[in-house]
């Protein structure tokens, strides 16, 4: 059932405090016409796919900047599915290198947004794959 | 006829000329909101009283720099930061980095160090040795500084929450080398506040932890008099995209705030104010970035003199470290860093900085390569042996832009400083948001700017071409997690638990109390209590703290 405002969860798994990024884009989003949860900073894999679950989210935004995005998007992964969550379109962005990024696409992260995307990019790769979700 | 005065020519000259070809924007503007003019005279300083304003270096105010040759004498350190996956390959790389003629060490610690966690903790998982150095017990830090003496080197270290307890292991390990400890000289950054505002490592509720900074002030004002007790950084909330003009002022609004702690502790503040220290960051307007340090300075006096009534010079002496602006490298043509860094590091130098590190081309990519970090290395060497700016104090004072922008930087920044001690001082301020809000929307209009192309970033949203492949990224490999959980587990083994116990239990005791925690962390590392044991025991005693988020 589509519904008015496609729902985002931006998150900052791990450590770093590097939230400068993850700000910008949720705020974008929101300007975009879009419902944001953001929850700060340090947040663990059990716990983002908990707030995914309870804010029955569409998207989930995830933006590391330590480099832990290998050992720690599989974990989230996991936990969305666990979860029964894993329906979810999730997006990840930061410093994240390209070598890296067939790996993340692999366990199902479906687009990643480097440092310098215009944000417009953001907001209209959202509208797209949700429209052609609601499609199918 | 020449024009006797700005507003003539602007008549008869300048007005003209705009008709016939107007100028290639409506306004010129600097981060900091200040609009820069076509052109700067005599007229634009004629307020300004040059032995009050500006004075000589090395006297107060100390707007032209902290000493009377500044790069004459002695050049500035140049440090670069950096910490690799294990204790080891940080102490290889410190080694190259002196070797090649760097003169002050600086260590990044992972962010388990940082926050306190140990690394096999459920939260340190993937984060060990990614970031930096690995620290779990003494036995990591003696092999940190493994053939570096440490009484003849300066070591910066970027720790906050967890400062006493690596400032504890430093002591400690120059104990263990039969170093003179009074001889110690370095920095640890323990600035809490900026943590809360926009870095994000904090660990304990506010005021334990101003509590665990003026211990800091205290403990070494007596013990190891050569230490800078603090570094107040601007760097982190100018990252998180404050302007130049809100770095400074929230960065002396903090200082203010543990400055007034210091003394409301009890401790005098001519005993402790000379060895604080700053960090700011460098970005890429040149004019803009020299303004800010030299109007830091300027501040800086008056607030210590008038404000808390120092007496001798040294404390009101603002000294800083600076860092090129991480925030400003592309992902998208990485070379073209160089040049930024190049732009920024120069500013830092005008500005009369006293140590220095440049960013790295593949910083929008992984923590820095070696040929990388190399050439950031040279570019400093490049603009200290090669341009000739280092030849005279202050090149550019007396520049009527220069000097112009100055005075309003210090404006402004005087302006936030009021209002922040109206909403209570730099804490409450933060308790209630105000300056993550500030930086925030400052943050957001430079993302608007940059994406509806009023701001140009080369090779970003102009000037595009393809990127060539940055080659020999770091990679930290997964295996130094499960060998530095190893090497933890070993030295657990090996050390007595019973001494671990009582040291713990004596800085719980202190802690509860009022006396100076210091000799407490000492206890603790020298007995090899971990970092996040000894995290834990003042979790219990005080607290913790989430993010003081606003969004």
């Amino acid at each position: 059932m589509a519904r008015a405002r496609i729902r985002v969860l931006v998150a900052k798994p791990g450590l770093d405090g590097h939230d400068r990024g993850a700000k910008i884009i949720a705020r974008a989003l929101r300007d975009a016409g879009m419902e944001i949860i953001y929850t700060g900073i340090r947040q663990t894999p059990e716990m983002i796919a908990e707030v995914a679950l309870q804010e029955d989210v569409d998207v989930v935004g995830l933006s590391i900047l330590s480099g832990a995005h290998l050992e720690l998007f599989p974990l989230i992964m996991e936990q969305l599915k666990q979860k029964g969550v894993d329906g979810v379109i999730v997006i990840a962005g930061g410093i994240i290198p390209e070598e890296d990024f067939p790996a993340l696409y692999h366990m199902g992260i479906k687009a990643i947004f480097g440092p310098g995307t215009p944000t417009q990019q953001i907001v209209d790769y959202i509208n797209k794959v949700m429209a052609e979700k609601a499609k199918s | 006829m020449p024009s006797k005065s700005k507003s003539e020519w602007q008549k008869s000259t300048l007005e003209p000329a705009l008709k016939r070809s107007p100028e290639r924007q409506e306004r010129f503007d600097i981060s900091s909101g200040i609009e820069i003019n076509t052109l700067y005279t005599p007229e634009d300083i004629d307020q300004l009283n040059y032995s009050e304003s500006l004075s000589y270096p090395g006297e107060y105010p100390f707007t032209r720099g902290v000493q009377p040759t500044m790069y004459r004498g002695r050049l500035w350190t140049m440090r670069q930061y950096s910490g690799y996956a294990s204790a080891e390959e940080s102490n290889r790389r410190y080694r190259y980095l002196l070797e090649q003629g760097q003169t002050g060490l600086s260590v990044a610690f992972d962010l388990p160090t940082q926050i306190g966690y140990d690394s096999d903790h459920h939260l340190a998982r993937g984060e060990v040795g990614k970031v930096g150095v690995p620290i779990d017990t003494l036995e990591d830090m003696e092999a940190l500084f493994q053939g570096i003496p440490l009484d003849k080197v300066s070591t910066s270290m970027t720790i906050n929450s967890t400062a006493p307890i690596l400032l504890a292991m430093y002591i400690a390990v120059a104990r263990k080398q039969g170093a003179d400890v009074v001889k110690l000289d370095g920095t640890i950054q323990n600035d809490i506040l900026k943590e809360y505002i926009a870095r994000g490592t904090h660990i304990f509720s506010p005021r334990p932890s101003m509590r665990l900074t003026t211990d800091i002030f205290a403990y070494c004002s007596k013990h190891i008099p050569r230490w800078n007790t603090i570094s107040i950084s601007g760097y982190h909330m100018r990252e998180a995209g404050a302007s130049a003009a809100q770095e400074m002022a929230f960065t002396l609004a903090n200082g203010v705030a543990y400055v007034q702690a210091a003394t409301n502790a009890g401790l005098d503040v001519d005993a402790f104010a000379g060895r604080l220290s700053f960090f700011f960051d460098s970005h890429n307007n040149l004019f803009e970035e020299v303004a800010k340090f030299r109007a830091a300075r300027r501040l800086w006096a008056k607030i210590m003199e008038k404000r808390f009534g120092a007496k001798d010079a040294r404390s009101c002496m603002l000294r800083f470290h600076t860092q090129t602006a991480g925030c400003s490298l592309t992902a998208q043509q990485p070379y073209n860093n160089i040049i930024r860094t190049t732009i920024q590091a120069l500013a830092a130098i005008l500005g009369g900085t006293q140590s220095l590190h440049t960013n790295s081309y593949d910083e929008a990519y992984a923590t820095p390569g070696e040929e990388a970090v190399t050439v950031a290395l040279r570019t400093q060497q490049l603009i200290a042996y090669e341009s000739g700016v280092i030849d005279t104090v202050d090149p550019l004072g007396g520049s009527y832009l220069l000097e112009s922008l100055t005075e309003r930087m210090e404006e402004e920044a005087r302006q936030y400083i009021d209002k922040i001690d109206a909403l209570g001082g730099a804490l409450a301020a933060i308790e209630q948001g105000y300056q993550q809000r500030e930086i925030q929307e400052s943050s957001y209009r430079y993302q608007k700017d940059v994406e509806s192309v009023r701001r140009t970033v080369v090779g970003v949203n102009k000037f595009i071409s393809p990127s060539p492949k940055i080659s020999g990224l770091i990679r930290v490999d997964p295996e130094e997690e499960r060998k530095q959980k190893e090497r933890l587990a070993r030295a657990k083994r090996n050390r007595d638990q019973a001494k671990v116990t009582a040291a713990l239990n004596n800085l719980a005791e202190v802690a509860r109390d009022t006396e100076n925690t210091m000799p407490a962390f000492l206890e603790c590392v020298e007995a090899y209590a971990t970092v996040g044991e000894i995290c834990d025991t003042l979790r219990s005693v005080f607290g913790v703290q989430r993010e003081f988020l606003v969004f």
